[in-house]
């Protein structure tokens, strides 16, 4: 099988010369299909230029990163769209719907830049909203919505897309704990159907409920432990 | 496909902010409605003042006496005066076979009167071709004859303002008036000519014989009109004149005591002087115009500043740079065709309002211009703040709060 991301000695370095970082310092890394993978670090470990880069939302320094075996070294800014929209759902801290917009319409969007067309995508985000409790909620705008209700429909944004990899960043860091345990468990049942999710985080709470936990410090990996079945 | 998926969510930015859109457009709208309104209405005028000088006769020659005077000095002491002969020897068709028809004319201000209605206003002693000559034919009624002339009989033709004001509520024909205590019958009433710098149907015409001998006294006349047989002719029909009175005067150039004023070159001046004046309306209109598109380019940047964060986010779940670029750029274009459209339809309701006594004339191509113009600049000024919105870069794009 094909993994879902292949990172091979991936090196980030800001700056030059003297004010020189490397944020990230030849991490490698795979993520098979249907593995859920938990990134740990405290801040500054480099998790979030990490996060960038497997989202496609950076390029990395060097080294080489394949996405479902596509390589994503040298493809410029719309081909890297282009990657983000197929393969890569994401789920971010500050949930990232658009505002004035409704539910639906914030689901169908990634739809709507892959080209499908208006009933399908209104169709499959309905669906999504549903997967997330939140059919009732199609036409609410985000300011009308709770913080995880908000992040369900940002999930089901997520889900509507069928990617490849879902990418969490730190998905219940704005969360209260009931709200944390809602997106938790849809996290479980998603990836109980099947899917790829990695997950970026630094509670332990959060880590637990993947597979294998990846822990990061000073742009090197420190430790990948996998916690057997669960 | 992109395309309309790019205009809706153009649109749905438009919607979200609603206000700021509505004052966006209204710089548009004003600009494409001043540059047509000003435009209109400097056509408008010089169509206003065309007309009242062709109502005048754009081939009508005016000669009136004028002493020469250089510095306070009077150049010719035995100015002679213009006459009924100089005028009879002007219809000459052999010496000046461009001249149609010469006219006295004897002026002077008068009262008249009917029942307890009076009316101050201006008598014209003429002869019968004056009515073809000044280009006055009449509404009702019938000119005075030369058999008229012949007996001095004390008929009348009055100017529709004069008609108005003594006949308000009844027909003119057939009455006698008194002027300055004479009486005069009504025969006809002028064709209204409209206005002009001064009111040419404040006027009543009657036979020179008739007003020589009862108002004016007998002499010098006011002032000669002469017909040219054509308007393309009328600098022939002038230095054919001024032979004649020359020669019956005795003068030369600098000495002459008398002055042709020309209706033709009148108007060539005028129009002149008008296509300045329109142009220098157009020029107030197209610089709100500008305005206006600096503003579409102010409000589209603040627009993209505000909306980082939400570019930042179509880009991270898959947009394009194009699919951006492209939204702006609709987003302004659909502003500025509001506009534009708004600016029209106000441009052509207020056209056909009349203000000062002049009625606009919109000019197809001003329409044509300000609209293609307009939507032109809200695609020049909407483009830079679009590319700023496409090249963001998503992380940083999402950091911004």
């Amino acid at each position: 099988m094909i993994p879902v991301v292949e990172m091979h000695d991936i090196t980030k370095v800001y700056g030059e010369g003297e004010a020189e970082v490397r944020a990230v310092d030849g991490v490698s890394l795979t993520v098979e299909p249907g593995e859920f993978v938990a990134i740990m670090g405290a801040s500054g470990s480099g998790k979030s230029t990490l996060m960038n880069i497997i989202g496609a939302l950076d390029v990395a320094t060097s080294g080489t990163y394949r996405i479902d075996g596509v390589d994503i070294g040298d493809l410029d800014d719309d081909a890297l769209s282009l990657v983000r929209n197929r393969r890569i759902g994401f789920i971010f801290q500050a949930f990232n719907l658009i505002p004035r917009m409704s539910a639906a319409a914030n689901v169908e969007l990634p739809l709507m830049y892959r080209g499908v067309r208006r009933g399908e995508r209104r169709r499959r985000a309905l669906d999504a909203l549903g997967k997330v409790g939140l059919a009732d909620r199609s036409h609410h705008q985000p300011n009308e919505l709770s913080g995880g209700q908000q992040q369900r429909v940002a999930v089901a944004r997520a889900l509507a897309m069928e990617p490849s990899l879902m990418l969490a960043d730190e998905p219940t860091g704005n969360l209260d704990s009931r709200s944390t345990a809602d997106v938790l468990d849809l996290l479980d049942e998603i990836h109980n159907e099947g899917k790829t999710i990695v997950i970026i985080t630094h509670e332990d709470e959060v880590a637990a409920r993947a597979g294998r936990i990846v822990t990061l410090r000073d742009g090197r990996i420190e430790s990948d432990v996998r916690a057997g079945v669960r | 496909m992109i395309l309309i998926e790019a205009l809706r969510s153009g649109w749905q930015a438009i919607l979200a902010n609603r206000l700021r859109s509505i004052l966006t457009t209204l710089g548009i709208m004003i600009g494409v409605a001043a540059v047509i309104i000003l435009v209109a209405f400097g056509q408008g005028a010089s169509n206003s003042v065309t007309s009242s000088i062709q109502s005048l006769g754009s081939n009508l020659l005016t000669i009136t006496p004028e002493n020469p005077n250089r510095g306070g000095e009077i150049v010719n002491p035995s100015v002679q005066e213009l006459t009924v002969d100089d005028a009879a020897a002007l219809n000459n068709p052999f010496v000046a076979p461009d001249i149609a028809g010469a006219a006295p004319e004897k002026r002077s201000a008068v009262t008249c009167t009917i029942d307890d209605l009076s009316h101050s206003t201006q008598v014209v002693g003429t002869w019968p071709s004056y009515f073809e000559i000044t280009n006055s034919p009449v509404a009702s009624g019938a000119y005075f004859t030369n058999a008229d002339e012949l007996s001095g009989r004390r008929v009348t033709v009055i100017g529709s303002t004069v008609a108005e004001s003594l006949f308000p509520d009844s027909d003119p024909l057939g009455k006698r008036i008194s002027c300055n205590g004479v009486p005069f019958t009504v025969v006809g009433v002028q064709q209204e000519k409209g206005a002009s710098f001064t009111n040419p149907d404040d006027v009543i015409v009657a036979p020179l014989s008739a007003v020589e001998n009862s108002i004016t006294g007998y002499g010098e006349v006011s002032l000669i009109s002469v017909q040219a047989t054509s308007p393309d002719t009328t600098d022939l029909a002038e230095a054919q004149a001024i032979a004649i009175l020359d020669e019956r005067h005795g003068t030369v150039e600098g000495t002459r005591d008398f002055e042709i004023f020309n209706q033709a070159s009148l108007l060539e001046t005028a129009n002149t002087a008008l296509g300045v004046f329109t142009a220098l309306l157009g020029a107030v209109g197209a610089i709100s115009l500008l305005v206006g598109g600096i503003g579409i380019t102010n409000i589209m940047l603040v627009s993209v500043t505000e909306r980082t964060r939400e570019i930042g986010i179509r880009k991270a779940i898959g947009a394009s740079r194009r699919f951006i670029l492209l939204q702006f750029l609709l987003e302004a274009t659909v502003l500025s065709v509001f506009g534009a459209t708004a600016g029209l339809l106000v441009a052509l309701l207020v056209s056909r309002v009349e203000i000062a006594g002049i009625s606009p004339s919109v000019v197809p191509i001003s329409v044509v211009g300000a609209y293609v113009i307009s939507v032109a600049i809200g695609l020049f000024f909407g483009s830079y703040p679009a590319k700023r919105a496409a090249s963001l870069r998503p992380i940083e794009a999402l950091r911004h709060e």
